[in-house]
């Protein structure tokens, strides 16, 4: 009788509904987390979530306050990561990671993304994102307020730099001013350059020999300033070439230029008076590999021997090659570049030299025209506000250390 | 018109780069792409004339008999034998052994060479930078040899030396590097301003 009520009890149990032993289970369970698991550390306070200022509309910058078990005590927050979800109740699988584990100590994400829709880091702009951060131990983590919703929009104009802009504006309106000064048939003084007043002695040296001209445009592409101011010294060059009735060469790297430099010349033999002087064969592509070219170039000036060579414009590791080889052949050699750390090869190498910005004047000082002469001398003005500017920012950070000097002349790009 | 067009262009395109800077929306990065796409096509276009005007002056020099012409003829060979090696269905594509040898074993080591002689050129450049005929020759020469000296091991000598050499490129040297940079920033600003208001035409010839 004993035994049929005892494995009666047994059958009673093994048939009992589930959530009864459910019930029973998750109270055990219960017990046991209470038990096991340690305590979470304290969330961190104040999370803010704003559009990410002067970008496309792609990044969200998240911000809070560290945890106050941040890198102290047993609850030691070793990190942060924050999470996205595009409600504020979503469930806890819809809320997906916007970072790695952040530092600890850290109290800025920025999180951002692109426009393609298909890639892994699409950011949608316009539209309602939730944030919330973790605070992470090595054994757990807490999780801060939900904030939001934040959209990421576009920026119509990047107030990093305004301090840039204010500098154009003075400049444009220097420009301006100079120009009309220089229109009412004002002389403008500038100062001679030794580089740009030998060009003639040395085109006529040319003449003399009966050997070419040969004018190097550097390795910059079309788009490059310094090819640019040298296609403007170029025009004047292939002038007093074209007057002289000396040959003249221009080897090119870059098919860009050189179709660029063909009009530049072919132009200034038609203002010279003698279009038909043009060779169309005078201004050709030699290659675009950078040594493969300076062995053209080098071959071409041991073959033809100029006598006078102009290395204006963006060099690099060539510089040296190539006027080194021009002062083994005797050439009388001009040259101008705004990258520094070619300059003291040039200078070694070269008999002139234009230093930097001396390259972008040298097209105005052979000309010699007013409404050009008027550009220069806004620069000279606008240096000596940059110039001032240093002056002042250093008296005022060593007299009175402001930080608001700091920041207004600050530049994010 | 021939005139007007180019600088009407310029001038359109240049200022839309100004303001493209001070616009981080996503519509002025498009544009600014697109640009910098048609930058790509155009360069494409430009590498067949220059391709073609490499031809015609080596063709040229070859046909008159010119000075040297048959440095001419060799670039040619060199230009048509690399581009039939490393045409698909001729020569292979580029991974064919031709192509290969001819770019690993004549091409690079060609130009390693022509690099390498930047050593020798550096030699001769020094030697007459370093002559010391005057104050300031002397001063550029003191100062080279103190940097050169930096990295000898010259027993209790180099501390010093370090000190020195550290002070020389980071007091006069960086001073003299930022004030050409100033310069140059501006140069930028004011080449840039003249070529897109028009003032400076000179690429264009005269009117």
């Amino acid at each position: 009788m004993r035994k049929l009520a005892l494995i009666c009890v047994v059958m009673v149990l093994a048939f009992l509904p589930p959530p009864l032993l459910g019930e029973v289970d998750s109270a055990l369970l219960q017990d046991s987390v209470t038990v096991d698991l340690p305590e979470p550390p304290a969330p961190p306070g104040n999370v803010t979530a704003t559009d990410n200022p002067n970008d496309n509309g792609r990044a969200i910058r998240v911000t809070w306050e560290l945890s106050a078990d941040d890198t102290t005590g047993m609850k030691n927050v070793i990190g942060y990561r924050i999470n996205r979800a595009e409600a504020r109740d979503a469930a806890d699988s819809l809320w997906t990671e916007a970072s790695d584990i952040l530092p600890s100590g850290t109290t800025e994400f920025i999180h951002s993304g692109d426009g393609e829709e298909d890639g892994p880091d699409y950011f949608a702009k316009n539209y309602d994102f939730y944030y919330r951060v973790h605070a992470l131990t090595a054994d757990t983590f807490s999780v801060s307020a939900v904030v939001g919703p934040v959209q990421a929009k576009d920026n119509w104009y990047n107030t990093g730099v305004t301090f840039v802009l204010l500098f154009v504006a003075l400049f444009i309106i220097l420009t301006v001013t100079f120009v009309r000064i220089a229109r009412k048939g004002k002389e403008l003084y500038i100062r001679p350059l030794a580089g740009i007043e030998a060009v003639d002695e040395a085109i006529g040296r040319a003449t003399e020999m009966g050997k070419p001209t040969l004018y190097i445009l550097g390795l910059g592409s079309a788009a490059d300033i310094a090819t640019i101011a040298s296609f403007a010294i170029l025009s004047r060059v292939a002038k007093k070439v074209a007057e002289y009735q000396t040959p003249l060469l221009v080897p090119c790297y870059e098919p860009f230029v050189m179709t660029v430099a063909q009009d530049t010349v072919r132009a200034a033999y038609m203002d010279a008076g003698r279009p038909d002087d043009y060779d169309e064969d005078s201004v050709y592509f030699v290659t675009s590999s950078q040594f493969a070219y300076v062995a053209g170039v080098m071959g071409t000036m041991i073959r033809e021997k100029p006598a006078t060579n102009f290395y204006l414009g963006m060099f690099h590791a060539e510089s040296l090659l190539l006027a080194e080889t021009g002062a083994m052949i005797g050439s009388i050699q001009i040259a101008g570049t705004d990258q520094i750390a070619q300059l003291p090869f040039f200078v070694v190498a070269c008999d002139y030299t234009l230093i930097g910005e001396e390259l972008y004047a040298a097209s105005v000082y052979l000309s010699r025209e007013p409404v050009l002469l008027g550009t220069i001398k806004a620069q000279d003005w606008a240096k000596a506000v940059v110039v001032g500017t240093i002056l002042a920012g250093l008296l005022a950070r060593l007299l009175v250390d402001l930080d608001f000097i700091k920041t207004v002349f600050e530049v994010s790009v | 018109m021939k005139r007007q067009l180019p600088l009407m262009l310029v001038f359109l395109l240049g200022a839309f780069m100004i303001i493209q800077y001070f616009v981080p929306a996503q519509a002025s990065l498009d544009a600014y792409e697109f640009i910098l796409d048609w930058m790509i096509i155009i360069g494409i276009f430009a590498m067949a004339l220059g391709i073609w005007s490499l031809m015609r002056v080596s063709w040229h020099k070859i046909k008159r008999r010119s000075h040297d012409w048959q440095y001419a003829a060799l670039t040619l060979a060199g230009l048509f034998i690399m581009v039939l090696f490393g045409f698909e269905p001729i020569g292979g594509g580029l991974k064919s052994y031709l192509w290969l040898q001819f770019y690993e074993f004549v091409m690079v080591p060609v130009l390693a060479t022509i690099f390498s002689l930047l050593a020798f050129f550096m030699a001769s450049a020094a030697y007459r930078a370093f002559r010391a005929r005057s104050l300031l020759a002397a001063v550029l020469l003191g100062s080279a040899m103190v940097l050169m000296f930096r990295v000898l091991p010259l027993g209790p000598l180099s501390d010093p030396i370090n000190e020195l050499a550290g002070w020389i490129l980071v007091v006069p040297n960086l001073a003299a590097k930022r004030a050409i940079l100033i310069g140059v920033g501006l140069g930028m600003v004011a080449t840039s301003l003249k070529v897109i208001l028009g003032i400076e035409r000179s690429y264009l010839g005269r009117d």
